[in-house]
This record gives C-alpha cells, sequence and structure tokens, in this order.
C-alpha cells in the first residue's frame, strides 16, 4: 500500500490465530465428513453437546496443565492423580450419599498435596520436572495398584448428577468446565497471580529480579494442575460409578492434555498461551474423535492416527521455532 | 597408589579417587542380595540374573545415547513390544525366518529412530512429545498387526538369544548367549560414545547446541543417530526379551521409564552433556538388584514401582545437589 512499513505488531501473528485456524479446520472436517456420508442427523445441538460432553475429563485436567505449561513446568502425574482421585472418591463414598462432602474435601485434599510435592521437589530439589512428575506419577501409581487392583467402590446415584444431570440438554458438568475455565482465565487475566504465572513462565530469571517470589508461583500452578486433575477423577467416578486404579492411564491424559495445551497454541518454553486455546484444543480433540467414529476408523488405527496427530499438531506449531528443542 | 593417597589432608577433594557412587551401590547391593540368598552366588543364580537384565542393560545404554545428545527416548518400550509381535506374526513357526526377521526389525527399528530424530531435529517438535507419540503409534500398529492378540510363537533359532546357555564352561559352568550379547554390545556402546568422534559431538551437542553448531558439529546429524542408536539397542533387547520371556502384547511397556531411570543411577546428567555407557549399565544392574532384593523381601509389585519413582526423584535431586555444590 504507502511505503512506510506496517509496525510489527500490526502484523498477522500466526501464533495467535493458529488454534483458531485448526478450530475452523475441525469443525469444516466434520461438517463435511457428515454430509459426504449423507448421516445429517449428526448435525444438531444435542450432537454438539454430545461431542462435547465427552472430553470433560480431558478438559478439566487440561485446564490444570495450562497453567503447568505455563510456568515453563509440566505435569506427567495428572493421570495417575486421576485414577487416584476417582477411586478415593467411590471408596469414601461407598454408596452412602452422607460422605458426598468428605470425600470431596480428601480428593481435594490429596490433590493439593500431591501438587505441593510436585512443586517443592521441582522448586526446592531443583528436579527437571518432567522427571520429578514421572517419579511421582509411578509413586502414585505404586501406592494405588498395591491397595486396589479393580473397581474399588462404589458412587451414590445422587453423587452421579455430576456426570448425569442436564440443565436443558446441556450437562451440569459441561457447565462446570467452562465455569472452571472462566475462573481460570479471570485469575490468569485479572489477578496478580495470573500475572506472575506469565512471568515466571516468559523469564525466571527477570522475574526472580523483579521481585516475584518464582518458586511460590511455581508451586502455586502445581497445586492447581494437580487439583484440576484431581476434580477430573471425581467426574470420571461420577461418570463410571466407581473408580479403579488404571482409568487415568488408559485414558492418557497425561500426554493427551499437554497435546491440546500445545494445540491450544500455549508454549511448551511457557510464558504464552491461555485458557480459551486450551479449551479449543479440547474441542479440536473430540471432533477428531468424532470424525473417526462417523468414518467407521478401527480402533486401533485410531490410536495410531492419534500418535501421528499428537505430533504434527504440535509440529504446526513448533517447526518455525529457531532454537533446538530438548 | 596407598602412599599417594596419604598426604590428601591438605587437599581432601582430591584425596579420594573419583569413583562413580553407582557402582559401589551395586556391589553393595548384590552382597545384600548374596547375604539374603546364598544360592545367588552359585553361577546359576547370577548368570540367571545377567540374563535378566541384559534387555535392560543393553536399553539403557542406548537410551543414553539420546539423554547425552539432550533429549528423552520414550518410544523404545513400544519399540521392543513390536519388534517380539512382529517377530512371531511373521516367523510362523519357521526357525529359518530368524535370520531374515531380525535384520528386518533392525531396519524398522532403524527407520523409526531416523522418523523420531527428523521431527525432533527438524519439526522441532521437544523429544518427549515426539517420542511419546511415536509410543502411542506403535503400540497402536503392534495391536493392528497381531489383531489384538499375538498369534504364533518364537522359533528356537529367535530365542537363542535370550533363553540358550551355554553348559561345560569351565569356571562358571554355564554362561547363557544373553551375556555375551550384553557384553559384546556393552562394549559396542562404550566404545562408540566413549572413544569415537561421534561420541565427542554427542556430549558437544547436549552441552550445548548452539556452541557445538559454531564449532561446526552438524548437531542435526548428530541427533539424528542419537535415536537411531536408541532404537536399534531397543530392537535389540526386545530380541533378547522376546526369546527369554516369550510372546505377550505388553511386554515392552514400563521399559522405557526404567532406561532412563538405570542412566540416571549411573550419573547421566538430564539434558544433556554427561554420562557413561558402563555406569548406565552398572545402572541397569542396580535397578534390576533392587527389584531382586524387593522380591526376596516379599515385597508386591507394585513396590516396584514406587521405589524406582523413589529413585528416580532422588538420583536427579543429588546429582544437581552435587552439581550445585562443586560450582559446575
Amino acid at each position: 500500500m504507502s511505503d512506510t512499513p506496517l509496525p510489527a505488531r500490526r502484523r498477522f501473528r500466526f501464533e495467535r490465530h493458529a488454534s483458531t485456524i485448526l478450530l475452523l479446520a475441525s469443525v469444516a472436517l466434520y461438517v463435511a465428513l457428515i454430509i459426504i456420508m449423507g448421516q445429517t442427523r449428526f448435525l444438531t445441538l444435542e450432537n454438539l453437546v454430545a461431542i462435547l460432553g465427552r472430553s470433560i475429563t480431558l478438559g478439566i485436567t487440561a485446564i490444570g496443565q495450562t497453567f503447568a505449561i505455563l510456568v515453563a513446568s509440566i505435569d506427567l502425574s495428572v493421570a495417575s492423580v486421576i485414577s487416584a482421585s476417582a477411586v478415593v472418591t467411590s471408596v469414601v463414598m461407598n454408596g452412602d450419599p452422607a460422605m458426598m462432602l468428605p470425600a470431596v474435601i480428601a480428593v481435594l485434599a490429596l490433590g493439593a498435596v500431591v501438587g505441593l510435592a510436585n512443586g517443592l521437589v521441582i522448586t526446592k530439589l531443583e528436579v527437571n520436572p518432567l522427571i520429578a512428575t514421572l517419579g511421582m506419577s509411578l509413586i502414585i501409581q505404586g501406592v494405588l495398584s498395591y491397595y486396589y487392583n479393580n473397581f474399588a467402590g462404589n458412587v451414590p446415584a445422587e453423587f452421579q448428577i455430576f456426570a448425569y444431570g442436564t440443565v436443558g440438554i446441556v450437562p451440569f458438568s459441561l457447565v462446570f468446565m467452562f465455569v472452571l475455565a472462566g475462573c481460570a482465565w479471570f485469575v490468569l487475566r485479572f489477578s496478580r497471580f495470573g500475572s506472575d504465572v506469565y512471568s515466571v513462565g516468559g523469564n525466571k530469571d527477570a522475574a526472580r529480579l523483579a521481585g516475584i517470589k518464582t518458586d511460590r508461583v511455581v508451586i502455586g500452578a502445581h497445586v492447581i494442575c494437580s487439583l484440576c486433575a484431581a476434580i477430573a477423577g471425581i467426574y470420571l467416578a461420577s461418570r463410571l460409578r466407581s473408580g479403579a486404579p488404571w482409568i487415568g492411564a488408559e485414558g492418557v491424559y497425561d500426554l493427551e492434555s499437554i497435546a491440546v495445551v500445545v494445540i491450544g497454541g500455549t508454549v511448551l518454553a511457557g510464558g504464552r498461551g491461555g485458557i480459551w486455546g486450551t479449551m479449543a484444543g479440547v474441542i479440536i480433540f473430540s471432533l477428531i474423535d468424532s470424525i473417526f467414529n462417523v468414518a467407521g476408523v478401527d480402533a486401533f488405527v485410531k490410536q495410531v492416527l492419534r500418535g501421528i496427530i499428537i505430533v504434527a499438531a504440535v509440529a504446526f506449531y513448533a517447526a518455525r521455532s529457531k532454537r533446538p528443542v530438548a | 597408589m596407598s602412599a599417594q593417597s596419604l598426604p590428601q589432608t591438605e587437599t581432601p577433594k582430591r584425596g579420594l579417587p573419583k569413583i562413580n557412587p553407582v557402582y559401589v551401590l551395586v556391589v553393595a547391593l548384590i552382597l545384600a542380595i548374596v547375604v539374603m540368598n546364598p544360592a545367588f552366588g552359585e553361577p546359576t543364580g547370577y548368570m540367571n540374573f545377567l540374563k535378566r537384565v541384559t534387555a535392560l542393560a543393553i536399553l539403557s545404554g542406548g537410551a543414553l545415547y539420546v539423554i547425552v545428545s539432550g533429549g528423552f527416548d520414550l518410544s523404545v518400550g513400544s519399540i521392543m513390544t513390536l519388534t517380539v509381535i512382529g517377530s512371531s506374526m511373521l516367523a510362523s513357526n519357521d526357525p529359518n525366518s530368524t535370520y531374515w526377521i531380525i535384520p528386518l526389525m533392525l531396519g524398522i527399528g532403524a527407520v523409526v529412530g531416523l522418523i523420531n530424530g527428523l521431527v525432533v531435529s527438524y519439526l522441532k517438535v521437544p523429544s518427549l512429545i515426539a517420542t511419546l507419540g511415536m509410543m502411542i503409534t506403535l503400540n497402536g500398529v503392534a495391536f493392528m498387526w497381531s489383531g489384538g492378540a499375538p498369534r504364533g510363537y518364537l522359533p528356537d533359532t529367535f530365542r537363542f538369544f535370550g533363553r540358550y546357555n551355554i553348559t561345560d564352561v569351565p569356571v562358571i559352568t554355564l554362561l547363557p548367549v544373553a551375556v555375551i550379547c550384553l557384553v559384546v554390545f556393552g562394549v559396542i556402546l562404550w566404545w562408540g560414545m566413549h572413544r569415537t568422534n561421534f561420541g565427542r559431538m554427542l556430549h558437544a551437542v547436549g552441552d550445548n547446541p548452539q556452541a557445538a553448531r559454531l564449532a561446526g558439529v552438524p548437531v542435526e546429524r548428530v541427533r539424528i543417530s542419537a535415536f537411531v542408536v536408541s532404537a536399534l539397542t531397543a530392537v535389540l533387547a526386545g530380541v533378547i526379551l522376546g526369546g527369554r520371556a516369550g510372546v505377550s502384547v505388553n511386554i515392552g511397556s514400563g521399559f522405557e521409564l526404567q532406561a532412563i531411570t538405570a542412566a540416571v543411577i549411573g550419573g547421566a546428567q538430564l539434558l544433556g552433556g554427561r554420562g557413561s555407557v558402563p555406569a548406565a549399565i552398572a545402572g541397569a544392574l542396580a535397578l534390576e538388584a533392587i527389584f531382586t532384593l524387593l522380591n526376596l523381601l516379599g515385597l508386591a509389585q507394585p513396590v516396584r514401582l514406587v521405589v524406582q519413582g523413589l529413585i528416580l526423584i532422588g538420583a536427579v535431586a543429588l546429582a544437581t545437589y552435587q552439581r550445585k555444590r562443586s560450582g559446575r
């Protein structure tokens, strides 16, 4: 247009819109597939809600994982925290509606303790977060499968409302997930802790020199991450009516939560990204799942494609970075 | 030597010869096992132990290549599974098939390692995510190949490496083929890491990729080669493990973490720059010895996981602490 170059910030920033682009692409793919297959009965609001409802566990976990990744850490223990909290939920409740509140409090305490332990090991012992949370995951899984090797306890009918109750056609749990996401967004956007999270993730040394207690921020992020995983476990127990020690690992929630966070545009190196990108990532994942279902892809082929898609999605962002990665 | 170490009072840091603590740990653990179970001191006892540890030891030697170059390889367990299941599907009970199956599996392993390396080097996907994705994919491929339940079994020629014992050997009476494999591949891995230019470049890349690049190291090629070495050792470990334990659908699961744990016990520095193949193999011995000890104490399988997790965190925390204290 004119000979003066545009200021840098006015340029189209690919990173900023990539998750939206991916979301629109997967919606388009899904709709196109349905029309091609002639199965327009899937194009209803109920089905949309059903698609979203399938990924609530992943969504809640990913909200927490966003915090961990934003402070340039990572949490690989979420899957075993989910298993542990699902089992604790159903064992403590054991069919008794009066035990609902104690069970939830116990599980949240468990999540907070695990997150605190993760955070302390990472900040005070300076253990690489991957290894610290992997080790934690092994410990939790070991303790859990020492005591339980099958579905244990059961969840009273009153508590199953959390997973099965609806407002109109929208399940409570879906509303809950978006409310949780809204809270997380509010914290990240408007609270001091939120801005500290971005500073610590962006440049830890600079944050420390600016007077931020970086260790506390990292620990806080890990506590939030484990709490979210614990809530996801409560939801899963409510939906499955009981908890088993393998349900977290079976859902590959550790890797998938990281993958959706990254697809949502949060940088693995920390400091950039946000909750709504993560939610877009979650929706993209459930759309991909639905596409597989509509197309009738074999379960094993689905697993193969999933692995490829996760790597491809991360590559989609990472390929343009100049620095070598770990 | 004892005369030289006398005036150590003035420079206490230089006094004792620096032995990697992992060797002390291995000796202590083995002694503990022998005390608890004297049969372990017999050739059948310790040879069976070495036979059991061979797959993990070779694997951790290979995993060390990736760790020293500054990455992680979590796909090795699934490569082992794929090797065992693929071999049993292809063998169709034909003893002569071994001669082309093992090279074919090594070829598949090399391709997998190459893909891992390319994805990490050129698509800049962090190795953790790239190899985890590869793990999911390969487990799916193994399931697809076998249709969910493996058919057929491995012929004896294939199981030779993992199962066969050479008897009537003087002094030690029996010598499993697996132990020969352990020594041979251990030496090869040691040579590649500590006696070649490639090994030095691996250390350089892991320590500081930018500096290595400026010094003329072909960073991408070195990192890709590390992933290929790791995948190849995973195939070898799969052949040995399949030979020893037979076919099952999740035979390799968990090995990726055990290999990393073994390397870390051996003093390897995560995110690159430092590590020793003999120490990683000793780390594998230590890990297996700990598991054996837990068995002797009558502790159930899940306790292994807890102990492994504690060791993993503890070893890394200790290494960090020592590095900080020595000011490096």
